[in-house]
């Protein structure tokens, strides 16, 4: 309980308190905080547990590099887990809970890890729990680590904008090197975008201060915003620019008070990234106590909310940005010590007792700082505020592909010139303070003249900090993954040298705050283990996105029914209306069976029906691709497998198209309906596929003028009638019977009721078929023609189910289901082609090769099964006596009501040469016997098909 | 998110598109001079080169095949053609 409020000061409003809960306990913040500010102010310390050790842990940082205090929070917006404090601002009424810790942080019943910490070093987890069986330990393991619970009953709306823009420019951080290049940039009439993550502009100016051009900096801020906006540009706060990806395309979250938030996906002819830096912690032993904090994040609280990080203060340094700190906490009227590791420095501020040449060793206490060591001796004090130099924030220079060189003078990685499109300014590229960060904004927005004056100049004096392996006690890394330095000396030890493998073996930098405080930390010790300098050592891979954020603000609208739409039936309505029942087949949303009940039984009942009387269903997904033109036979007989261009005028012929590697993509009938005129009538969900070959051969193998391709499966609806009856059905609905006396695969054209009419005969179920095709528009008219007919009839409208049935009796098979990745079409009993035809087509080489010429291959047969019910799908066909290996598996499986006994489909090696012989259908351990058949298990010679 | 340039269209981002192959690889034809080794080849071994990289595209929503010539490392795009004969 150390931090503390000042009276007055800060940018909340106090005549606004705000009520609120942190673990059951009831606190006060004010308008303005964020969870982060009103904790700090309000006193506790301990926020959470660490993820392995339940180390107590506090308040580090200021933004999206805070590993520490992450809470559950329930709020007026809901539930959200795992939300960072320094991110989210304080609504009256919230709930705040600490996260892996039981009951709570304070009382963390888990907290007794700690002391068998020297059992659990990195790898600890694999090692043991491999050897014991994971899967039984993993439940316990997780439920001791981890982070904020996920409510299973939380469903976001989805309600997140997608917004697309473009702009001239994108200024990334409206700091002083941000504000600096937007003004520059507008300043020439260009398009400015100016984002920055904080609530308003200004980056560090806004708890560090400073006058530009001779003002205070509020003015220049304010200035550059008019002359951005003012030149067509735009100026957004709260929003975090998240990813940079390919050709210059920027996502950025921009959360909006009391509104959903937006997502925006810019577009920017160019970019100055100005994302500053990140201040890095200093290493001695227990530095992850709650009470130990960033420098520059209590001048932060300070400035900005009025909080102060404690009352008696040691701040330890190795830099001259930590002197206006350590003046501003004494002007609280807080003791405050200030230990530079430097010999020589700045003089002391005001009411501060500075300690030259004096290393911080140590944090004393056991749940938060209770004392120090400096140099041997022992400092009182409640907080100790660390600087251990600077980190730029490189991240989207990285994911855009930029490169980083080591920059001495920086201690830090800063970007290579040249390998990215970007320009960098200021803290970012490694140029601290003021002075540095104007020019290099100004020069990065393309500024002439003279860049805006700082008052003060002059850099930071750094020196480099680092992690001390001679030091006594744990020294945190990664404050979130609990990695100490000891874990780091382990992984080198095993070999994992490697900055990748480090941080894959001890999870170093793989928190949720993406290592911003801990990766230099790993990368520093590992170089002074292996000797190698931090370049030759590297960095890890940066990946967006920068900051974690909600999944559903990527997802937009993009959820349910929206994510993947399926294509809807032009006659859904009628369906419906008939009690139809739907679901997705192959993309389609499709009635499965018609009325109430049982699926399987009604399924039952409309095969026999259609096998009895007439059955009618929905075909329209059935592909429809126009061919066209004199060249369109030479185009089919190229594409497919079987020739199409000896088809006369008006006739129907079965045909493949296969794949060039000689596999079967698909089947399917296709239609001649004058010389130069053809429909391809693909698989309902292979049609884009179909498109694509044949538009490939047109254009890049024939004279493309010569034929024209066109897909208007979606103009047209077609209806099925299939059945004895199928024809009295017709006749009675009015179709031409000029058309009804058509051949078996034959098909005519006419006009019915002054509309387009197509009737073919062809057949997916063996028995007479009609497939009547009218123009979509009249789709409607065709089905209240069939409807008025069908009951005298004794007709019934049949779904996708039954059509299953009726098509697996017949052994017609469904490609991608009774086939797989290696069927060619002599595996389906259809060598005839492969055999005779001379001319080439596409896939034909495939089909000579020594293993499509295999005896052994897989073939489709049909299976006869002991029992009544049907065999499962997917169950594997093994010999019935000696070694079980597969020989092949169930395809289809159904209950066939006509023949009364279970059918299915199969593909089996050598199937062909094992007509009548005995197998075992293996599955889940149960088998069943199963006797060898040809694919068709009904009408084999076929009379049916003409009623 | 790339953008690449249909000649028949303009720019439009890459999920309109799908590859469709190497540039100047020929289907080996009459199939029954073209060796197993061969064929397997044509079928399988594919460039993939680091850097400059010439190939047929196809833009999916409009069908047009063509010409595409990038760098697959920066992922710059030099040219668009269409195929010969087309008019782009």
């Amino acid at each position: 309980m150390s931090g503390w409020r000042l009276p007055s000061g800060g940018g909340i409003d106090r005549d606004k308190p705000l009520g609120f809960t942190f673990d059951g306990q009831t606190l006060t913040g004010f308008e303005g905080d964020t969870l982060a500010s009103a904790l700090l102010a309000s006193g506790p310390r301990i926020l959470g547990r660490s993820f392995k050790y339940h180390r107590p842990r506090g308040l580090w940082g200021m933004g999206g590099e805070e590993p520490n205090a992450i809470l559950d929070v329930t709020g007026p917006d809901g539930f959200t887990p795992n939300a960072r404090a320094t991110q989210m601002r304080l609504r009256d009424g919230m709930a705040l809970t600490s996260v892996n810790a039981a009951p709570d942080a304070a009382r963390d019943r888990f907290g007794i890890m700690d002391l068998a910490h020297r059992f659990l070093p990195a790898g600890f987890y694999y090692k043991t729990f491999m050897a014991l069986g994971w899967m039984r330990w993993e439940p316990m393991i997780r439920r001791m680590a981890g982070l904020g619970r996920v409510d299973p009953g939380h469903h976001p709306a989805a309600d997140a904008v997608p917004m697309n823009a473009r702009c001239d420019l994108l200024v990334i951080g409206a700091g002083p090197a941000g504000l600096a290049a937007a003004k520059a940039a507008a300043a020439q009439g260009r398009a400015v975008w100016l984002i920055d993550e904080a609530g308003e502009v200004g980056g560090s100016l806004r708890w560090r201060g400073g006058q530009i051009d001779g003002g205070d900096w509020r003015e220049f801020a304010s200035e550059t915003v008019k002359a951005v906006e003012a030149a067509g540009g735009r100026v957004m706060t709260d929003t975090t620019l998240w990813g940079a990806f390919d050709h210059g395309l920027y996502a950025a979250w921009q959360r909006r008070e009391g509104q959903p938030d937006r997502h925006w996906r810019i577009r920017a002819a160019t970019v100055v990234l100005a994302a500053g830096a990140i201040e890095r912690p200093l290493w001695f032993a227990n530095n992850d106590l709650p009470g130990v904090m960033s420098a520059e994040a209590a001048l932060h609280y300070l400035r900005l909310y009025g909080a102060v990080a404690g009352r008696r203060i040691l701040l330890a340094t190795g830099n001259d940005a930590s002197y206006p700190v350590a003046a501003a906490l004494a002007e609280t009227g807080a003791r405050v010590t200030l230990a530079d590791a430097r010999a020589d420095g700045p003089n002391a501020p005001e009411a501060v007792e500075l300690l030259r040449g004096a290393r911080l060793t140590k944090a004393k206490g056991a749940r938060e700082v209770g004392g120090a060591m400096v140099e041997g001796g022992h400092v009182g004090a409640d907080t100790v505020l660390v600087s251990g130099g600077y980190t730029p924030s490189v991240h989207l220079w990285c994911q855009a592909g930029g490169k980083l060189d080591w920059n001495a003078g920086a201690d830090a990685l800063v970007p290579r010139p040249g390998t990215c499109s970007m320009a960098v300014a200021g803290a970012a590229n490694g140029g601290f303070g003021l002075q540095h960060a104007l020019e290099e904004g100004h020069r990065a927005g393309t500024g002439t003249g003279r860049a805006p004056r700082a008052a003060t100049t002059g850099d930071w004096g750094l020196i480099p900090m680092r992690p001390d392996p001679t030091l006594k006690g744990r020294q945190w890394l990664d404050p979130q993954n609990d990695v100490t330095l000891k874990d780091v000396k382990l992984a080198a030890q095993e070999g994992y040298r490697s900055v990748e493998h480090l941080k894959r073996y001890t999870t170093l930098g793989m928190a949720t705050d993406q290592g911003r405080s801990a990766n230099f930390a790993g990368l520093a010790a590992m170089s002074a283990i292996t000797g190698l300098s931090i370049p030759e050592t590297g960095t890890t891979t940066y990946r967006p996105p920068f900051t974690p954020l909600p999944l559903k603000t990527i997802a937009g609208l993009r959820r349910g029914e929206l994510f993947n739409p399926v294509k809807r039936l032009a006659l859904e309505p009628q369906h419906r209306a008939q009690g139809a029942r739907f679901r997705e087949y192959g993309g389609w949303l499709r009635p499965s069976v018609y009325g109430d009940g049982e699926e399987s039984t009604l399924a039952q009942a409309e095969a026999k029906t259609a096998r009895e009387t007439v059955g009618l269903y929905d075909a329209s997904p059935l592909g429809k691709i126009e061919v066209i033109g004199p060249g369109a036979a030479e185009l089919l007989d190229f594409c497919g497998y079987i020739r199409m261009s000896t088809l006369k005028p008006g006739r129907a012929r079965y045909g493949f198209m296969l794949s060039e590697t000689g596999i079967v993509h698909d089947d399917g009938v296709v239609f001649r309906l004058a010389e130069d005129r053809f429909i391809v009538s693909a698989s309902s969900s292979h049609v884009a596929s179909v498109r694509m070959i044949l538009e490939e051969a047109r254009q890049d193998r024939f004279d493309p003028r010569r034929s024209y391709i066109h897909d208007v499966t979606a103009n047209w609806v077609t209806i099925t009638l299939t059945g004895p009856r199928a024809g009295d059905l017709a006749h009675a609905a009015g179709l031409p019977d000029r058309m009804l006396a058509l051949p078996h695969m034959g098909v005519a054209e006419g006009l019915w009721n002054g509309h387009p009419l197509r009737v073919a005969r062809v057949s997916f179920t063996g028995d007479l078929s009609y497939e009547i095709s009218v123009p979509a528009r009249h789709g409607a008219d065709l089905h209240a023609r069939l409807e008025a007919a069908r009951a005298a009839h004794k007709g019934r409208w049949i779904g996708l189910e039954a059509v299953m049935i009726l098509r697996a009796e017949k052994g017609f098979i469904l490609v991608g289901k009774d086939t797989d990745g290696l069927t060619m079409p002599h595996d389906l009993g259809w060598g005839g082609p492969r055999d005779k035809r001379k001319d080439e087509y596409f896939g034909r080489r495939s089909l000579f090769t020594p293993e499509a010429c295999r005896e052994d291959r897989r073939q489709l047969v049909g299976l006869v099964s002991e029992g009544s019910d049907p065999l499962p799908v997917g169950a594997h066909l093994v010999a019935s006596d000696g070694p079980r290996r597969s020989l092949g598996f169930v395809t289809s499986s159904h209950v066939s009501p006509t023949l009364n006994r279970p059918i299915a489909l199969a593909l089996l090696e050598a199937g062909g040469s094992r007509m009548g012989e005995a197998l075992t259908a293996f599955h889940l351990g149960e088998t069943r016997s199963v006797q060898v058949t040809p694919a068709c298990a009904f009408d084999p010679e076929g009379g049916r098909l003409n009623g | 998110m790339q953008i690449f340039t249909c000649p028949f269209c303009g720019p439009r981002e890459e999920t309109e598109f799908h590859f469709a192959a190497e540039a100047g690889k020929h289907r080996p034809e009459p199939a029954e001079e073209v060796s197993d080794a061969d064929w397997a080849d044509y079928l399988y071994l594919n460039d993939a080169p680091k850097g400059a990289a010439r190939e047929v595209w196809v833009h999916a929503t409009c069908g047009e095949f063509f010409v595409m010539t990038r760098d697959t490392v920066t992922r710059e795009i030099t040219d668009v053609t269409a195929l010969p004969g087309r008019d782009g």
